[in-house]
């Protein structure tokens, strides 16, 4: 159920990009995403109500491509990094020390946008933003 | 002429709700009050302990609730009923609070009465281990709950939450004689996953343990209002 709450929110954040190319609606192919695996964020599921939500709007025909991210942690007792195990409690494999510093894994990110701008000729696109 | 571009980002997908969150948070911090997101599983007890921690530092503390129930406004009339102002914030079929919903809280709750004069505002988030933990409604510390009837792998099952919260309460301490867990395995399993958290064990049925989690509260409230810049404090 929340990741129609997500991809809502997504549609919003990518929203407010369109609105940095105003008057112009740029035409979108492919949303990049870096999801982490330490976050509440299905990608499978992501991936299909985004298809749901985009229909009928100006992402109509865009394409989310996810990246997972995985769950990296540092040992503060060490310094080893180490990927965190539920069945091990989360804790380094070297000192049995809990996860205290997540190294990655929490990403919930836009990384890219692949697009075109129909109105922005290329020869004119630097002085429009010029 | 198409022409092939691509913006390299780094934005939060969650953009949208943080800049809402931000400015949630702006309101709060030019009222000098502190925001606190309780969450939990449903029925973990947020919605009891508040009863009984507002009625215990209602002499002390100016508070106001934003009560986030499903469809009901069952816990409200419950919070209403110990004499605090509250705000309910129907979320439908919602299974979180965003920034956007508490923000039409606010709304309401600036028709009833002057923010500034608040001391403390609960937020009490929809019944939901997963999500609340990334949708932030601007509050300034997240209160986890776990109950110990739920079982001792939660945190480990649900770790987002936990490891976002900035306090866990396991409540419903006095049911301990009677379900086969060990609480210090529960708290070892927050400790594994946020070995930072502030842990309290409590009960809002019989107040064991209640009076640390106050004493907590009131300095993480003075504090608060003392950091607070005081050109802040007069805008
Ligand atoms: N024995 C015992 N029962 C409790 C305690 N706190 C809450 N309960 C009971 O647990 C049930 C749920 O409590 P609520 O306070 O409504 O829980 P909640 O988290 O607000 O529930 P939702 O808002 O619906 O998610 C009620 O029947 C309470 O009486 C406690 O400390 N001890
Ligand atoms: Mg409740
Ligand atoms: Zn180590
Ligand atoms: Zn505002
Ligand atoms: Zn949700």
């Amino acid at each position: 159920m929340h990741e129609v709450d997500m991809t809502r929110c997504l549609l919003l954040s990518l929203e407010e990009w369109k609105q940095e190319h105003h008057p112009h609606v740029p035409c979108v192919q492919v949303v990049h995403l870096q999801v982490g695996a330490f976050t509440c964020v299905e990608p499978a599921a992501l991936v299909f109500t985004y298809g749901a939500a985009v229909q009928g709007s100006w992402l109509d025909g865009s394409e989310l491509r996810i990246e997972t991210v995985p769950l990296r942690a540092r040992c503060v007792a060490c310094g080893s990094d180490y990927s965190p195990e539920p069945a091990l409690g989360y804790q380094s494999p070297c000192c049995h020390h809990p996860m205290e510093e997540i190294l990655s894994g929490r990403e919930l990110r836009i990384r890219s946008i692949d697009y075109t701008s129909p109105a922005v000729p290329a020869d004119r696109a630097s002085i429009l933003s010029a | 002429m198409h022409m092939p571009l691509e913006d390299t980002l780094g934005r939060n997908l969650l953009a949208a709700n943080q800049h809402r969150a931000d400015h949630n948070r702006a309101h709060f911090d030019a009222w000098n009050l502190l925001c606190l997101n309780v969450m939990s599983s449903p029925g973990a007890g947020k919605t009891s302990l508040l009863e009984r921690t507002i009625t215990a530092l209602s002499p002390q503390l100016a508070m106001a609730v934003l009560e986030g129930d499903m469809t009901t406004q069952l816990d409200a009339e419950r919070l209403a009923a110990v004499g605090v102002p509250v705000v309910p914030i129907t979320t439908g079929r919602a299974c979180h609070l965003d920034a956007s919903m508490v923000s039409g809280g606010l709304t309401l709750l600036q028709q009833r009465l002057d923010p500034a004069a608040l001391d403390l505002l609960w937020v009490e988030n929809v019944g939901n281990l997963v999500c609340p933990a990334e949708f932030e409604v601007g509050e300034h510390l997240k209160v986890a709950l776990l109950s110990v009837t739920e079982g001792d792998d939660k945190p480990l099952k649900y770790p987002v939450m936990f490891r976002e919260a900035d306090c866990v309460l396991i409540t419903k301490i006095d049911l301990l004689p009677y379900v086969p867990v060990d609480v210090s395995r529960i708290e070892a399993h927050v400790r594994a996953v946020n070995p930072r958290a502030q842990v309290f064990r409590v009960s809002a049925g019989t107040g064991q343990g209640m009076g640390e989690w106050h004493r907590w509260l009131l300095t993480t409230v003075r504090e608060h209002a003392a950091s607070q810049p005081p050109a802040l404090v007069n805008a």
